[in-house]
């Protein structure tokens, strides 16, 4: 018997819901196997990163709260990943995005209330564009390769902020650490009552909604899916291609930017040098394994977010270290990829007695 | 400035530089046959831990080196295997090895933490080493040296030998090259398994060399430095060497400038560290739009980079 593989005329709608959900049950089984083998309780380390944050109700708080920043880059890079735009610099986007958020509660000084948090986003979502505006230049301009100069953006935004928050922005009272000074309590966004999930978490529920309609009612919509699905009929059909790399840097950029200004002004109200979590590149994961679509997104931030509270479970119930979910979220990525095999093709076994014939096409 | 200063000053460059020089040589023959590996920052924790647990349990660097490169290999063999086997994306399976190695470097080094290793024994004999000129030729670490020949055996072979046209014609002209019966995937298999190899070395000179000792994330994102390197050089081995030691330069600019030790340099005390950090990136965006302004006339960038391998059958 052999296998043989036969391309869909359609990508398979099935398997595009089935291989992520499978992906995800691969990377626990894996996990349990991979993690005896290195000596560890393999079990409890799987149930604390996958189910724990979900059984446990006071975990929910904390997997709301790393969800949206997660959920808002992904439906952002979930665009440009369509389009064939690879913009993989959301983590210094979403860095320039909460340090112009932190630029203006820092010229606001003491004042605050609702203008001053209008504000801070917009900045937020301003600069998130405006430092991925400068991989769109290159690229419609001189045809230089987005992948690479977005990613090298990225560092230089972690320099950025590490000039800032460790120079002019410092907080004079802070007893010479680097961070900036926190935001008072009429700065930062309005909180659920006796809870942590600030206004953000609101947003990202609200933002893949508003997505699914941009991308399935409007001619914009339209436009991402054919020049990602058929360049050549786009062309054809007078789609311009560098409005659409434009297009796809700016809302990548400014949800990336959005997405940094809420986790400043929401989650953490000040930026110190540990602020640059790698959300940017996760979000990369999360806008895959939800499909580019933004409802699978939403799902799939949320079980990213799962992972990462989960890693912080794992750290004092089974003492492995922190970074040890980042192996379970690449091995995720790695079967969602892999698994678009199953979308693109068709899988036929094809009996031994019959293949010589066969193998001859 | 007295010259035992700038001799040190230059022994601390070519060691920081070398780490960047192997790593983004391996990457450098990678692209070359077509494939972009974003991985390079994960497989040199992976061989940064693998060499040090290999030289703890055998007392032995040498074989940790070889230690390193090998589990460097199988890294981008397993990144290999998704992307030239299964065809999936090469960006998004590059980062999910950096993320990979990221914590799987964490997890196995939590039993190293703390672990002492041996020195390397000198490829010279150390009369040779003690005056500042002699160290300045003669003190480095066994890796400094190996990077050296590797450079000059990798510019040969893509150069002048027949093996290395077969591999740029691969990154350049995959179809063709299909056509006229060279098997793509192998070529592309075996030079990502050498860029892994030697992304596993330049990270074990980290655990073996710089600090001798396991601690998480070591490579501190130099990783990405190495894939800047290789843009920055236009994907030529040679002028690879000049840039690895050039943002070496800017490296060590950034260490004194950290320490604020840069007072010979008339008014670096108003640079701050961060723009000598953020300076081998900006260069290298710089090049990148230089040659993508050539590139109307002809360039150096491997056609097929990035795109996967699909044969009309």
């Amino acid at each position: 018997m052999r296998i043989k593989l036969e391309k869909r005329p359609e990508p398979s709608r099935l398997m595009l819901v089935i291989t992520p959900i499978a992906s995800v049950l691969l990377t626990m089984l894996v996990g349990v196997v991979v993690f005896d083998a290195l000596g560890i309780d393999g079990q409890r380390a799987v149930v604390d990163i996958f189910l724990t944050p979900l059984l446990a109700s006071y975990k929910w708080q904390d997997v709301a709260v790393k969800a949206a920043p997660l959920i808002i880059i992904g439906l952002g890079l979930s665009i440009g990943n369509r389009a064939n735009v690879w913009n993989i610099g959301a983590e210094g986007q979403y860095i320039i995005g909460a340090l112009c958020a932190a630029g203006i509660g820092i010229a606001a000084g003491t004042s605050g209330g609702p203008f001053i948090m209008v504000l801070m986003v917009l900045a937020g979502i301003a600069g998130g564009s405006a430092w991925a505006s400068v991989p769109a230049v290159l690229k419609t301009r001189l045809g230089v390769n987005e992948i690479l100069s977005s990613l090298m953006f990225t560092y230089v935004a972690l320099q950025v902020l590490s000039y800032l928050v460790g120079g002019p922005w410092k907080d004079p009272n802070g007893r010479n650490f680097p961070a900036t000074a926190p935001l008072t309590a009429d700065q930062a966004l309005p909180l659920l009552p006796f809870t942590s999930v600030h206004l953000g978490v609101g947003v990202a529920l609200v933002l893949p909604f508003l997505f699914w309609l941009l991308m399935s009612k409007s001619v914009f919509g339209y436009q991402i899916r054919v020049v990602g699905s058929a360049p050549n009929a786009a062309r054809h059909g007078g789609f311009d291609s560098n409005q659409t790399v434009w297009l796809a840097m700016l809302i990548g950029g400014g949800m990336a930017g959005l997405a940094g200004a809420l986790e400043f002004a929401g989650a953490l109200k000040t930026i110190n040098l540990g602020f640059p979590s790698g959300y940017g590149f996760t979000a990369i994961i999360v806008s895959f394994l939800g499909r580019l679509h933004p409802i699978g997104v939403l799902i799939a931030g949320i079980v990213l977010a799962v992972t990462y509270v989960g890693g912080q479970v794992a750290q004092t119930t089974v003492h492995i270290p922190n970074a040890t979910a980042g192996i379970f979220q690449a091995m995720m990525l790695f079967f969602i990829l892999a698994s678009d095999i199953f979308v693109r093709y068709r899988v036929r076994f094809i009996p031994a007695a019959k293949s010589a014939p066969a193998a001859g096409e | 400035m007295d010259s035992a200063f700038i001799i040190s000053a230059i022994i601390t460059i070519v060691g920081i530089s070398t780490p960047i020089l192997l790593a983004g040589l391996g990457e450098l023959v990678a692209e070359k046959a077509g494939v972009l590996n974003l991985g390079v920052e994960g497989m040199m924790l992976i061989g940064a831990i693998a060499g040090f647990a290999v030289t703890v349990y055998t007392g032995n660097p040498w074989l940790g080196v070889v230690g390193a490169g090998v589990a460097g290999a199988l890294s981008a063999l397993l990144f290999g295997f998704f992307v030239l086997t299964l065809n999936s994306n090469q960006v998004a399976t590059g980062l999910a090895l950096t993320i990979f190695g990221t914590g799987l470097s964490s997890l196995i080094g939590l039993s190293f933490v703390g672990r002492i290793v041996p020195q390397f024994g000198s490829v010279f004999p150390r009369e040779l080493a003690t005056d500042p000129i002699g160290r300045l030729f003669f003190g480095y670490s066994p890796i400094v040296y190996f990077a050296l020949i590797m450079v000059v055996l990798v510019a040969w072979f893509l150069k002048s030998t027949r093996s290395g046209l077969i591999l740029r014609a691969v990154g350049e002209n995959d179809l063709s090259a299909h056509s006229i019966g060279y098997s793509v995937i192998a070529v592309r298999y075996a030079a990502v398994a050498f860029g892994g190899a030697m992304a596993g070395i330049g990270g074990v000179y980290f655990s073996l060399v710089i600090t001798p000792m396991w601690a998480e994330r070591m490579t501190a994102g130099r990783g990405w430095i190495a894939l800047a390197l290789v843009v920055f050089a236009s994907w030529r081995a040679p002028r690879l060497l000049v840039g690895a030691y050039f943002f070496g330069v800017l490296m060590w600019l950034e260490l004194n400038a950290k320490a604020g030790g840069l007072s010979f340099l008339p008014g670096a005390a108003l640079i701050p560290s961060q723009f000598w950090a953020a300076m081998p990136y900006l260069m290298t965006v710089v090049v990148l739009a230089l040659i993508s302004m050539r590139d109307r006339i002809g360039s150096n960038a491997p056609a097929c980079l990035g795109k996967p391998f699909l044969p009309a059958t």
